[in-house]
């Protein structure tokens, strides 16, 4: 039997007052789209169809999916390797996204990124960052190219628990504050920086995201299993950035069902099983999110489960795309290194760029 | 035409830059109220305020990174390294995003950024503060690297840098920026991956780059004079991309090769060109190519030795002489 759902103090925030019965359902569809698309996409790394890693966003997908929600034109975001669930949710397609894992030419990089590398400048989203806190100065760039231009917008950038304690976080901290830059630095805390929990890793006093006082940075804690207390937090920072350019940090306690990658060996050995059931069954933010929009009178469970199925569907469908795209060329190896040479310009047409036998 | 340095050139290039396109911006230590380290941007925060010339805190990483992510959004930032070893610690910024950060968005992006300051030994200031990473960067397929060796090298290469759509990664030399050259007062480019023959000769090539090309001009004249050798020398000012036509244009000319560097010499730039030339001009050679470059140690503080660590004119002159 399913427990009562707990009210959320955050449902009558003015930013989630504005959602309509169908931007709930929309959100709440994004979440099936990432947690079936990576379920897809476990089941065919598993059968050798892609390499590299593998990091699976599941359980946190309340986090990229209510953030995105609030993007508006001028708002920008850029995350980590763990970067499937922030492309589904900035509007990303599935066929794009799943060909880049299979490596395919009609992948989102055309095969060349990766899991890690998911990129769509179109809709505001600049990655799908490899080398851990080495997008946060990126963030922190793209918010001050809007402030440069006087746009009214930010630039979320994503990053986890481990890494916050990399050099460059800090200095993008750093310069954030000095110069009231509009960016906006979500921490993803899901307890452990790969095998190494956040007790082993990190000296704090309460929290990560307090560090940012030594910036005079605001800074919230927020729980990721409340969609609606995501969203009105974030917003609040958002409002605060567009109208007055300052950044802040989000602290987001979070959680992965499965390990750091799929290739995570140890996944099970530096965390208890009971402690993933735990959060699969008490604390799952598309579960909690499904069981309130019914109690809400917004949709029932048989269409609940119908996203769930569309969603499922569409995955599957996009393994197909997948499967069926052809590789990218030999010749495309050395595509896409300069955007001279890539132009056909004069420029690119100057001297020897590349050095092949 | 006016002889100005080596420094002023710079300094004007980048002030018409800043007056021709409202996205570029400079950025930087010391760069703004200071007038810069060196002065290269001297008068420039004076003349163009506060948004378009920018004092950074010392924080390479951050402020490397945060042009790169402004320069996907569209802005041309050129960032002032006050010593390119200080790059050092921007490295994973420089390398894995403004290097490879088109390839792997599948050419969605691209990275209008330039990184300039000095690249040299030479001055006494120890290893930590001499480096010469042209060969580091140029073996980022992504990045661009010149080294201009004179002020009108560097004023053109400096505009061209600028207005290229992809990373530069822009090397100077603190020894050249009290230096001066004829620069003309029009305004002028200087494409890159185009090699300059700073001297010709029909005996033997130096082929060079940043100060060295200095270098080998002495060493040629000493070599004329005293020798009656006539060398040519082939400034490459470009690294990557590399103008090979006029490398081995030169070879099959003179059809001998000494190539100079500042750089050590273990997988230095001039260990690609003794590779394109072995391969390519192998016919043309009559004698076996060489090189000059610093003395395989870290740079050496001591003010009597440093320059002796450096190739200088005689040491490339006693090169010289055993295949001519």
């Amino acid at each position: 039997m399913e427990t009562a759902v707990a009210q959320s103090e955050f449902a009558s925030a003015d930013i989630n007052l504005r959602l309509t019965p169908d931007d709930k359902i929309r959100i709440l569809r994004d979440m099936y789209r990432v947690r079936r698309f990576e379920q897809i996409s476990l089941k065919f790394y598993n059968q050798g169809k892609m390499g590299g890693f593998l990091h699976l966003y599941t359980g946190q997908e309340s986090v990229a999916v209510g953030i995105c929600s609030l993007l508006g034109e001028h708002d920008h975001v850029i995350t980590a390797y763990r970067d499937h669930g922030h492309a589904l949710a900035v509007g990303m397609s599935m066929d794009e996204c799943m060909a880049e894992l299979y490596g395919k030419a009609t992948g989102c990089s055309k095969g060349k990124g990766g899991s890690m590398h998911f990129f769509a400048p179109d809709k505001n989203y600049w990655g799908g960052h490899g080398i851990v806190a080495g997008q946060t100065p990126l963030g922190l760039g793209l918010a001050y190219a809007l402030k440069y231009k006087g746009l009214k917008g930010c630039a979320l950038a994503f990053l986890g628990d481990g890494a916050v304690n990399q050099g460059v976080y800090h200095e993008s901290l750093n310069l954030a504050g000095l110069w009231d830059i509009p960016a906006i630095f979500v921490i993803e805390n899901n307890r452990y920086s790969m095998g190494t929990s956040l007790a082993r890793s990190s000296a704090f006093k309460n929290n990560l995201a307090e560090r940012a006082d030594g910036y005079e940075i605001d800074w919230e804690l927020i729980n990721g299993s409340d969609l609606y207390e995501i969203r009105a937090k974030t917003w609040t920072a958002m409002a605060r950035a567009h109208e007055h350019s300052r950044p802040a940090v989000l602290e987001i306690d979070t959680y992965r069902y499965y390990g750091h990658s799929v290739a995570d060996a140890n996944a099970k050995k530096y965390r208890s099983t009971e402690e993933i059931e735990e959060y699969k069954n008490n604390h799952d933010p598309l579960r909690l999110y499904r069981r309130r929009l019914i109690a809400e009178g917004v949709l029932d469970d048989a269409t609940a489960d119908r996203l769930d199925e569309e969603a499922k569907h569409e995955a599957a469908e996009a393994a197909k795309f997948a499967d069926d795209s052809p590789f990218p060329n030999a010749s495309d190896i050395v595509a896409d290194v300069y955007w001279e040479v890539d132009n056909d310009t004069e420029r690119g047409r100057t001297g020897k760029h590349f050095f092949n036998d | 035409m006016p002889q100005i340095t080596y420094r002023t050139a710079l300094n004007q290039a980048l002030a018409e830059e800043i007056q021709r396109d409202e996205n570029v911006f400079l950025i930087g230590e010391e760069v703004a109220e200071y007038n810069g380290a060196y002065k290269v941007t001297e008068g420039l925060w004076e003349r163009f305020g506060s948004k378009r010339v920018v004092d950074a805190p010392i924080s390479e990483a951050g402020f490397v990174g945060l042009a790169v992510g402004a320069s996907m959004l569209g802005l041309r930032p050129v960032v002032e390294m006050m010593f390119w070893s200080f790059a050092y610690v921007a490295w994973d910024q420089i390398v894995n995003n403004a290097g490879c950060v088109r390839y792997m968005s599948g050419g969605l992006i691209n990275v209008p950024l330039v990184i300039r300051g000095p690249a040299n030994g030479g001055t006494n200031v120890g290893a930590t503060h001499s480096h010469t990473p042209e060969n580091f960067l140029a073996n980022t397929p992504g990045l661009k690297v010149v080294c201009p060796a004179t002020a009108y090298d560097a004023k053109g290469l400096l505009k061209s840098a600028i207005r290229d759509n992809d990373p530069v990664m822009f090397m100077e030399n603190t020894l050249l920026y009290g230096q001066t050259w004829e620069v003309p007062e029009e305004e002028y480019l200087v494409p890159i991956g185009r090699a300059d023959l700073k001297r010709e000769g029909a005996d033997l090539s130096f082929i060079a780059h940043g100060r060295a090309a200095i270098t080998c001009l002495k060493a040629a004249e000493i070599l004329e004079e005293k020798h009656g050798i006539h060398a040519e020398v082939l400034d490459l000012r470009s690294i990557r991309p590399l103008d090979e036509d006029a490398i081995l244009a030169s070879v099959r000319k003179t059809h001998r090769a000494v190539v100079v560097e500042e750089n050590k010499p273990f997988c230095g730039v001039g260990a690609q060109i003794a590779s394109i030339l072995g391969e390519k001009a192998f016919d043309d050679l009559d004698a076996p190519i060489l090189r000059v470059s610093a003395m395989d140690a870290p740079a050496i503080y001591c003010p009597a030795l440093e320059l002796e660590q450096l190739p200088n004119a005689q040491r490339v002159v006693d090169r010289a002489l055993q295949i001519c």
